[in-house]
């Protein structure tokens, strides 16, 4: 046991030591955020091309509040993107408590259907939202687009909660019963806390999905109602402006903050659970 | 039976899942303040009995009185009994105090006499310096000792454990034996302990009810149990026993001479004919071994092997019928040397007749004339 422990050991620092797997790793950073790096720096660049540095500013990141198109468009997205968040994880939350506890006819059928939005093209899922909302005479305005975005992420929220519960003694729930919870407390008190962490990630990945999500909303958002990523595809003909590097830099910074955060909350949860 | 003072009765009940009977026709009266103990093979109907009792499932037909109250209808929550789980069932997120305290809370206990129950508890089960702690951070025993707290600490007038020590190692597991033993006379609180250890179940219980296929068997304190079982099933699944079947030869006043296939053999019993067939269970420790035959005896065999087990050596005989015969001496007792011909014997008052044939023939053809009836009832119902 000691001795393949300190062997084990030894290898590892020896593959540390190894320079060739120190430039594979810098390869592999390099390669993954190298665009990043890329939008970064031309948010400071002063000419309005995208194609060379010509010097540093810092103007793009004043007038970038005053493009009104791109700053609707930034809201829109932040509106959808926490609205269906919301919806999406109360939703997919109570879904999946409700099939982890209940035995019904057809139960797998509905379990399995779930999986649908998730595996099958974006692009047949949007055309079949948009025929969906034509055939019923809806005009595409900011509802549609959220609707259409909680029905997307909402099983991404099932299966991270679920899988949270796979492993649950299911006693614990009569436990509680037992000892003179009613429902509501059983679920506020005792599964909520146990699910909290599960909760939290289903929610990151809806979150993500319709930040970024380029597709579904083309097709399922109104004229009102544009996204970022809608916008900033409409400006690709006559050339991205600067002041969307400015804007999509301070998106990275929120992301990695918000990263960051929930990654602190759920190592809690989890040393708590 | 005075019924004043039976805190649980069940009545006849039974349970069905999906047309198939897992508890069949209980009917069982448990007396306040007692340690009861639902004793079977696994897959025998004891958690389906307790779970009808707690309130987690209800019964199929049949009635479950508590305190003298039919509970059917009444959630769990709503009967003053409490469930120690087969697998604890802490809760992950909490850590013993809260734990302990789940109960107190849920009924709005003011906060400092929850504290003050809560130590009390604590103290009970011997957990003093564990208060901080959460379930993924304690060893088995430390996590049924707070699931034993958690249930007691609401004062339940009957308190159901399922198996509690059933993932414990054997030596925890016996001092954890003792100490709910100790715990229930102290508290004085009707316990009903589920296992499938019979010796644990004769170790810890006040009564015994043996159940075989969802069928209660027999119901007795260990001793009765023990020395006097009913039924094959009880004599072979508590304790270790010898079962023979036999024909009764002769009556002789309250003696019974019997021929075994292996030889003669004799037995106290009132109450059976001659030419009668009767199974016979004898314990290990009550076979003797002689060299010289010895009277109403004549059974034959050869000692197989012994096995030193610390306090007992637990000898194989081979019977002339090739049938093995299990005995059990003390180690300073004389053993007969291995591959030697030995004579068996019993006192007669040792033999003990376990379930007749007779009996067994007439539950098969009960058994039987039921399930015509429910078939029968199903073709009409299917002419409807
Ligand atoms: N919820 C259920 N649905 C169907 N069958 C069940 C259910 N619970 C128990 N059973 C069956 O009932 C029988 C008795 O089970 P149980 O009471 O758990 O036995 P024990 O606790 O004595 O091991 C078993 O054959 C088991 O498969
Ligand atoms: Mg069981």
């Amino acid at each position: 046991m000691k001795e393949t422990e300190k062997t084990f050991l030894k290898k590892s620092r020896k593959i540390k030591n190894n320079p060739w797997s120190v430039v594979y790793a810098c390869l592999v950073y390099i390669f993954l955020y190298m665009p990043i790096a890329v939008v970064i720096a031309f948010s400071f660049n002063t000419s309005r091309m995208n194609v060379v540095f010509e010097g540093f500013t810092f103007d793009w990141y004043i007038s970038m509040w005053s493009n009104t198109l791109l700053m609707q468009a930034f809201k829109n997205t932040l509106i959808v993107a926490f609205v269906s968040t919301l919806l999406s994880t109360f939703l997919g939350t109570l879904c999946a408590v409700g099939l982890n506890r209940f035995e019904f006819k057809l139960k797998s059928l509905i379990s399995t259907s779930l999986y649908i939005p998730i595996v099958i093209p974006e692009l047949v899922f949007a055309i079949a939202m948009l025929i969906l909302f034509t055939s019923v005479n809806i005009s595409m305005n900011m509802a549609t687009l959220i609707i259409s975005h909680v029905t997307f992420s909402m099983p991404f929220v099932v299966i991270t909660v679920r899988s949270r519960m796979a492993g649950f003694d299911k006693s614990i729930e009569e436990a509680a019963h037992d000892l003179g919870a009613n429902e509501l407390h059983t679920f506020t008190r005792v599964i909520l806390p146990m699910i909290a962490p599960g909760v939290l990630s289903g929610a990151m990945l809806a979150l993500t999905l319709s930040l970024d999500d380029v597709v579904v909303s083309f097709f399922t958002a109104g004229p009102d109602s544009q996204t970022l990523p809608l916008r900033i595809l409409s400006m690709v003909k006559k050339g991205v402006s600067p002041d969307v590097n400015a804007l999509s830099t301070l998106i990275i910074i929120g992301s990695v903050l918000l990263l960051v955060s929930t990654t602190l909350i759920q190592n809690k949860l989890e040393k708590e659970g | 039976m005075n019924s004043e003072n039976v805190i649980v009765r069940l009545n006849e009940v039974e349970k069905e899942f999906d047309g198939v009977k897992v508890v069949k026709k209980l009917s069982l009266d448990i007396k306040e303040g007692e340690f009861l103990t639902l004793l079977g093979p696994s897959g025998c109907g004891k958690t389906t009995t307790l779970r009808m009792i707690a309130g987690f499932s209800e019964a199929t037909s049949g009635e479950i009185m508590l305190e003298g109250v039919d509970v059917s209808g009444l959630k769990p929550n709503e009967r003053n009994v409490n469930t120690v789980f087969q697998n604890y069932a802490l809760f992950p997120h909490m850590n013993v105090e809260d734990n302990i305290a789940f109960g107190l809370v849920e009924k709005k206990v003011p906060k400092a006499e929850i504290k003050e129950r809560v130590s009390e508890m604590i103290k009970l089960v011997q957990l003093e310096g564990l208060e901080k702690r959460k379930p993924a951070q304690m060893s088995g025993g430390q996590k049924q000792r707070v699931a034993i707290a958690r249930a007691l600490i609401n004062k339940p007038r009957v308190l159901l454990l399922d198996e509690p020590l059933g993932a414990l190692d054997l030596k925890l597991r016996k001092q954890m034996q003792l100490e709910l033993k100790h715990l229930q006379q102290k508290l004085g609180i009707t316990f009903v302990y589920v296992t499938h250890d019979q010796e644990e179940a004769l170790t810890m219980s006040d009564r015994i009810a043996v159940m075989h296929e969802g069928v209660m068997e027999q119901i007795g304190t260990p001793d009765e149990v023990y020395n006097h079982p009913k039924t094959k099933f009880v004599a072979s699944f508590v304790g270790e026993s010898n079962i023979l079947e036999s024909y009764v030869r002769s009556v002789d006043g309250d003696l019974l001479h019997i021929d075994l296939e292996a030889g003669k053999a004799a037995l106290h019993a009132k109450g059976f004919g001659v030419e009668e067939m009767i199974y016979i269970c004898v314990r290990p420790e009550n076979v003797k071994l002689s060299e010289t035959p010895v009277e109403h005896f004549s059974i034959r065999g050869k000692v197989i092997e012994h096995i030193f087990a610390g306090s007992v050596v637990k000898t194989e005989v081979e019977l002339l019928t090739g049938q093995i015969l299990k005995v059990a001496s003390h180690p300073n007792d004389d053993h007969v040397e291995v591959g030697k011909r030995v004579y068996v014997h019993w006192r007669p008052k040792d033999a003990i007749i376990v379930h007749t044939v007779e009996e067994q023939i007439y539950n098969v053809i009960e058994q039987t004339t039921e399930k015509l009836y429910k078939e029968m009832e199903g073709v009409d119902e299917g002419e409807d």
